[in-house]
């Protein structure tokens, strides 16, 4: 059995041993989940070593013959990007299960359907990140939605139902379009090699130019709203405002990386011409997005929806690497996407734990944490350090090479992209100033500091921040042959240093 | 050479800070003497380095360690790999050393603090992010230890962060330092556009193919990061406030180590800044602009912390101007630097110790008469008071003459303007720090009865001792034989050393500068023989801009912050209101809609009946005319 | 005579029977009113039939029997239940499935 069937199934099959354990023995429900997430991770691990880097074709396929009336294959394959992402979700799941471990027992239909909601999400995610097949992507891409919305609908706070109906909607309406592009490949795939979804079939089509304008918006658009890239984020802190935290940390550390992977995979790769086109507009928009997502953290009141909008400024950088189209700008965005997965984990882990412990998301609410719950201050104040891409930790590397890599051919957007460091520094800055400095605010006495649960769900991704940081090189050295592949298939090479030696 | 020994000048520290920090209060006991012994070790491989660097000939003095291959994407490889050269090895010295001496200090100085082992953890922290900046052998390198030292200064000025004020100045630090780090970040993506190579080694080999214009703005860039890191122009309204710190960290970072790394930039990338003349020029308009900002504003202030801090902007905006005038003046900003650490860090800890004893009284109104009551600090800071204004023979004499000097030197118009400069701010530092002397330790007693000033224990008296020494020793020793110069020389301008043009003889330069000083110290004297206790309000309009930091702030608040926020509040309107607004516009035209059309759905069966007719004869009446 | 007025015949009695369902509230007689359409169709479809000379009118006829037949019965359930349940037959009264 190959490890991505591995990956794929046991997760299922938790979930299905999750669904026939009696509903009120909940501790027992939340241990069978944890142990299954746990193996997975011990999986995927296993998987990323026996990854060939040097390889730069996908690994681990299989080919399934699924729907062959249209021509769609349950085909499986991951190359560098999709196995990093999948290492990330891997390792975020027992995480996030171990984190929240009591954020289920608020929702609307009990512990149980949680845990098999987190559990059918993540045999999602390794679908969705390793689908060799465009039908298969799309199938999983729209599927994914259904357990997010129940996560966000039945278990998250405040407005729930309507940041939950929001999400589907934009998440719909971006499907829909992508749908008609595919559609639009299906029979333009028709007239030439005989009907098929394979990507690598699909990807040596040739296509004219209006045509493939057309169909880039297609699968652009629907990325663009699940990145979620300027205008089109305003889903993204509602939902993230009204989550448990973690089902914000996989909707924004795993589920939005469809978007930003699926530019890399899809958009790029299919239409070279096309992103040519698009290129200094999208360029544009991540720019806006870094700026724009910079000032509005800074102005938010509340830790959620800071965290919220920091995420679109760093999904503007992200986009920026992968549409510089220099391989360091491409493979740093990769790392980016991982990095800001661990990064987001560990901020809506601490500011989760803070704001159940406060009562209160206001961040007004807080203040001289660091003296009463040093433990907790640390953590979030590392977490944020992380945010504002400190040398050291590991968002560092992947912002630099997508700046460094966006300067070698736009130089004036990767100088706006280094502006947003500053504005980094100020909305993290600000808020670690509010929050764990001054004076211990009313309502912040008593609090007590992180248990042993917490700190070994915590422990493990600061160990990645600070790991990462210094040696990214397992990852890169995975990433950088997908990136370059994506590179040179759509006949792009590096700019040569300017001046000769 | 390569040398398998320079990873543990930053392993060790770095090491036992998170150790410490890990540790928690169960290393209460015993943490600041672990942090104080690490920091002595650094020390010890410092000196072993050194010494087997003398031993070696000019050209094979320089050392490399290869640790490990860092980021590697195309052809973006950086590894991480150390240089020990001359010019490092003064740092690490320097580094060391003053820090080693402010770990001793700083076991009697924060005794009473509960966070002792944290503030020493902190410390360990900053030794081991500034060797890694001095001793980086490429840009991105250097970088990790510039932010690493930024994030130091940030967490040790707000150490007592409970007092939100203090929380808020180290805050206004690292952003300041932040917009520095644009800078860097900028000439490193410059440097990588234009030769491929990020370490020091492959700039400096691609340089002689660069355009001019591509070397000015790296060198632009350069001196911008130099001005957030070194508080200069228009950069450096942080440093003041920076002295919320705890007094050690004030001595150790901001004024003999982390706040001079601007100067160690610029003089590491000479080779850069040789291949541009306008780049030269911004660093010297710079220097220029803060020698005499930092000084004015220094006669102004009565918080002695804040004097010193004016005090030290000032000085390293002689070391930037020095190293804005090319080859002849790297090692000269450099020997200032060095001299600089000395005096100015005494000087520093002799201000902690007045406070330690005045109950951490920073108004020097409320000193007066200290002298007799605490001796070997008032020696002490003498002895670096003597060396910070220029009094032949010590330290700084010699390396501050030297730059009036090749300002001078520079000949035409610019030459006046910057020997003049110069000299100006040499007679207005004689001014105030006679001023800051007098007001101390001179005078009448001018503290309550509250105060009991005492002399401060031997653990804080004896690294001033040292560092006492050092002000009155370093100068000749730097200067004998052009000790310095020659040894720097290989790194910093290995074929001109000798290539200024002496237009003003050395004697000429120094008679003028003690002219000034003595006109200063004068003017001073007579000024502040009696000092009211509370600050005269009916001063001109300079003192009371002065006292304001000559409107820095004022400045940056009507031209950044205020924008800012209000940018900031609109978009955050914006966002709410026409982007989300427009979605939710959508939303609320579908709903409304369906509203509309749900009335239809009145239940009655009869009515639904009267529809499917009313439908059946519109399609018979369509399919009718359709065929007609 | 003329084969056309069985037609008018049939029209006439589907036009009864649909105003008589949009009209009347008694679901008794909406019921039969229904019945009369049927039936009015059923007529239409023998005259069809004897027109063209085949016989699919007459086959279409005995559907329609059969569809009336199961829809009396499923109708008729209907209305005994809402009877019971709500001690009236008038259709306006069964209004709950509006919005």
């Amino acid at each position: 059995m190959s490890f991505l069937t591995a990956i794929m199934l046991i997760p299922l099959l938790g979930s299905l041993i999750v669904a026939i354990l009696p509903k009120d023995k909940t501790k027992l429900i939340k241990q069978a989940a944890f142990a299954t997430s746990v193996l997975v991770a011990a999986i995927t691990i296993g998987a990323f070593v026996n990854f060939d880097s040097s390889n730069k074709a996908d690994q681990f396929l299989q080919d399934h013959s699924w729907i062959p009336s249209i021509g769609a294959d349950f085909s499986l394959g991951v190359d560098g990007i999709g196995m990093a992402l999948i290492l990330m979700a891997a390792i975020l799941v027992p995480i996030v299960i171990l984190a929240g471990w009591n954020e289920s027992q608020s929702g609307k239909w009990g512990v149980k359907t949680f845990y098999i909601l987190i559990l059918i999400l993540e045999t999602m995610m390794v679908g969705v990140f390793s689908a060799e097949d465009v039908f298969l992507f799309y199938v999983f891409f729209e599927a994914m939605l259904i357990p997010v919305y129940f996560l966000i609908g039945g278990y998250g706070q405040g407005n729930r139902a309507a940041a939950a109906m929001k999400f589907l909607l934009y998440s719909l309406f971006g499907g829909l379009l992508m749908l008609a592009a595919i559609i639009g490949l299906y029979v333009i795939s028709g007239n030439q090699t005989g009907h098929s979804f394979d990507i690598n079939t699909l990807s040596s089509l040739t296509i004219d130019q209006s045509t493939q304008n057309f169909l880039f918006l297609g699968f652009f658009i629907a990325f663009a709203i699940k990145a979620p890239l300027w205008p089109f984020h305003t889903w993204l802190p509602d939902a993230a405002r009204a989550s448990t935290p973690g089902t914000s940390i996989l909707l924004l550390g795993v589920l939005d990386k469809v978007g930003t992977y699926g530019m890399m995979r899809f958009c790029i790769t299919l239409f070279p011409e096309a992103t040519k086109t698009f290129t200094p507009i999208i360029i544009v928009l991540s720019v806006i997005s870094i700026l724009y997502g910079a000032f509005l953290a800074i102005g938010q009141k509340e830790i959620n929806g800071l965290i919220a909008f920091t995420s679109i400024s760093h999904f503007g950088f992200i986009t920026l690497g992968i549409f510089s189209m220099t391989s360091q700008g491409m493979s740093g965005a990769t790392l980016y996407m991982v990095n800001h997965g661990f990064s987001t984990a560990a901020l809506f882990m601490v500011g989760g734990w803070m704001i159940s412990r406060r009562g209160s998301s206001k961040i007004e609410d807080f203040g001289g944490l660091q003296r009463v719950t040093p433990i907790m201050a640390w953590c979030f104040f590392i977490a944020g350090m992380s945010a504002l891409a400190l040398p050291g930790l590991s968002s560092f590397v992947s912002e630099f090479l997508v700046l460094v890599g966006t300067f070698t051919r736009y130089p004036v957007a990767a100088i706006f992209g280094t502006v947003g460091i500053i504005l980094a520094a100020l909305y993290v800055l600000i808020v670690v100033q509010k929050s764990l400095h001054g004076p211990t605010a009313p309502g912040n006495e008593g609090m007590s500091d992180l248990n042993l649960r917490e700190k070994v769900a915590i422990a493990p991704v600061i160990a990645l921040l600070v790991l990462l940081g210094f040696f990214p090189k397992p990852l890169l050295d995975a990433i950088n042959p997908a990136a370059t592949h994506v590179m040179v298939h759509s006949g792009v090479t590096d700019p040569a240093p300017k001046a000769g030696k | 050479m390569t040398s398998s020994h320079l990873v543990y000048l930053i392993a060790l520290p770095l090491f036992s800070s998170a150790f410490l920090i890990l540790m928690g209060r169960k290393a209460d006991k015993w943490g600041h003497i672990f942090a104080t012994l690490i920091s002595a070790a650094v020390f010890g491989v410092g000196v072993s380095e050194f010494m087997a660097m003398h031993s070696r000939a000019g050209d094979m003095r320089a050392v490399t360690q290869h640790l490990f291959s860092w980021i590697s994407v195309g052809t973006f490889q950086v590894d991480a790999s150390l240089l020990l050269d001359q010019l490092s090895i003064c740092f690490v010295l320097l580094i060391s050393g003053v820090g080693t001496l402010i770990h001793i200090y700083s076991i009697a100085y924060m005794s009473h603090d509960k966070d002792r082992r944290r503030f020493f953890a902190y410390l360990n922290f900053f030794i081991a992010a500034m060797l890694l900046l001095v001793l980086g052998d490429s840009y991105l390198n250097l970088y990790v230890g510039w932010e690493g030292v930024g994030l130091a200064s940030y967490l040790l000025i707000g150490f007592w962060n409970q007092k939100p004020t203090y929380a808020t100045a180290a805050k206004k630090a690292f952003v300041a330092n932040r917009v520095g780090d644009v800078g860097l970040s900028l000439a490193i993506m410059i440097a990588f556009a234009q030769f491929g190579s990020v370490t020091f080694d492959g700039v400096k080999a691609g340089v002689h193919g660069a355009s001019p214009a591509a070397l000015t703005a790296l060198g632009a860039m350069l001196l911008l990061a130099a001005a957030g890191k070194s508080a200069q122009f228009p950069l450096q309204s942080w440093l003041g406030d920076a002295m919320a710190g705890p007094t050690p960290v004030s001595a150790l970072i901001h004024a003999a180590t982390m706040v001079t790394a601007g100067v160690y930039l610029i003089t590491r990338s000479n080779f850069i800044f040789d291949g541009s003349s306008t780049a030269r020029l911004l660093v010297v308009i710079v220097g220029g602009i803060t020698l005499l900002f930092g000084a004015l504003i220094g006669t102004a202030k009565d918080d002695i912390k804040k004097a010193l801090a004016a005090s030290t902007m000032s000085q390293i905006g002689y070391m930037i101007l020095a190293s804005g005038l090319g080859p002849v003046g790297y090692a000269i900003a450099i020997m200032h630097l060095l001299t600089h650490g000395f005096f100015k860090a005494g000087m520093f800890l002799g201000a902690g110790s007045v406070m330690h004893g005045m109950d951490d009284e920073v108004n020097m109104r409320r000193y007066g008469a200290i002298g007799k009551v605490m001796p070997i600090t008032f020696a002490t800071f003498g002895l670096g008071y003597l060396a910070i204004i220029g009094v032949p023979p010590f330290a700084g004499f010699y390396s501050k003459d030297k730059i009036i000097e090749i300002a001078f030197n520079a000949g035409g118009t610019k030459g006046i303007i910057l020997g003049g400069a110069t000299l100006l701010g040499a007679a207005i530092t004689a001014f105030y720090m006679t001023r800051l002397m007098v007001m101390t330790f001179a005078g009448s007693k001018r503290w309550d009865d509250k105060a009991h000033p005492h002399e401060s224990p031997v653990l804080m008296w004896l690294p001033m001792v040292v560092l006492a020494i050092g002000s009155v020793a370093t100068g000749f020793l730097f200067n004998s034989g052009n000790s310095l110069v020659n040894w720097l020389a290989p790194v910093l301008n290995p074929n001109n050393v000798e290539s200024g043009s002496e237009l003003m003889k050395p004697i000429v330069v120094s008679s003028l500068a003690l002219l000034a000083v003595i006109l200063g110290v004068a003017l001073a004297v007579t000024k502040y023989r009696t000092v009211p206790v509370e600050a005269p309000e009916d001063v001109s309009i300079f003192t009371k801009v002065a006292r304001r930091d000559l409107l820095q702030d004022a400045f940056n608040e009507t031209v950044l912050m205020r924008p800012g926020q209000i940018l900031t509040a609109g978009l955050v309107k914006t966002d709410y209101f026409a982007i989300d607004g427009l979605v939710r516009l959508i939303g609320a035209v579908v709903s409304g809609t369906s509203t509309f059309l749900r009335r239809i759905q009145n239940g009655y069966v009869r009515s639904y009946a009267l529809i499917m007719v009313i439908g059946a004869l519109a399609l018979i009446a369509t399919i009718w005319v359709v065929t007609l | 005579m003329d084969i056309s007025n069985y037609l008018y015949l049939s029209a006439i009695l589907f036009t009864i029977g649909a105003i008589g369902v949009v009209v009347r509230r008694n679901a008794i007689v909406v019921f039969m009113c229904v019945e009369l359409m049927l039936n009015a169709a059923n007529l239409a479809f023998v005259t069809f039939s004897r027109i063209n000379g085949n016989l699919d009118g007459q086959v279409a006829s005995f559907f329609t029997m059969v569809v009336a037949a199961c829809e009396v019965v499923v109708g008729l359930a209907i209305i005994v239940t809402m009877y019971r349940s709500r001690r009236s037959a008038s259709v306006d009264d069964a209004s709950l499935l509006k919005r």
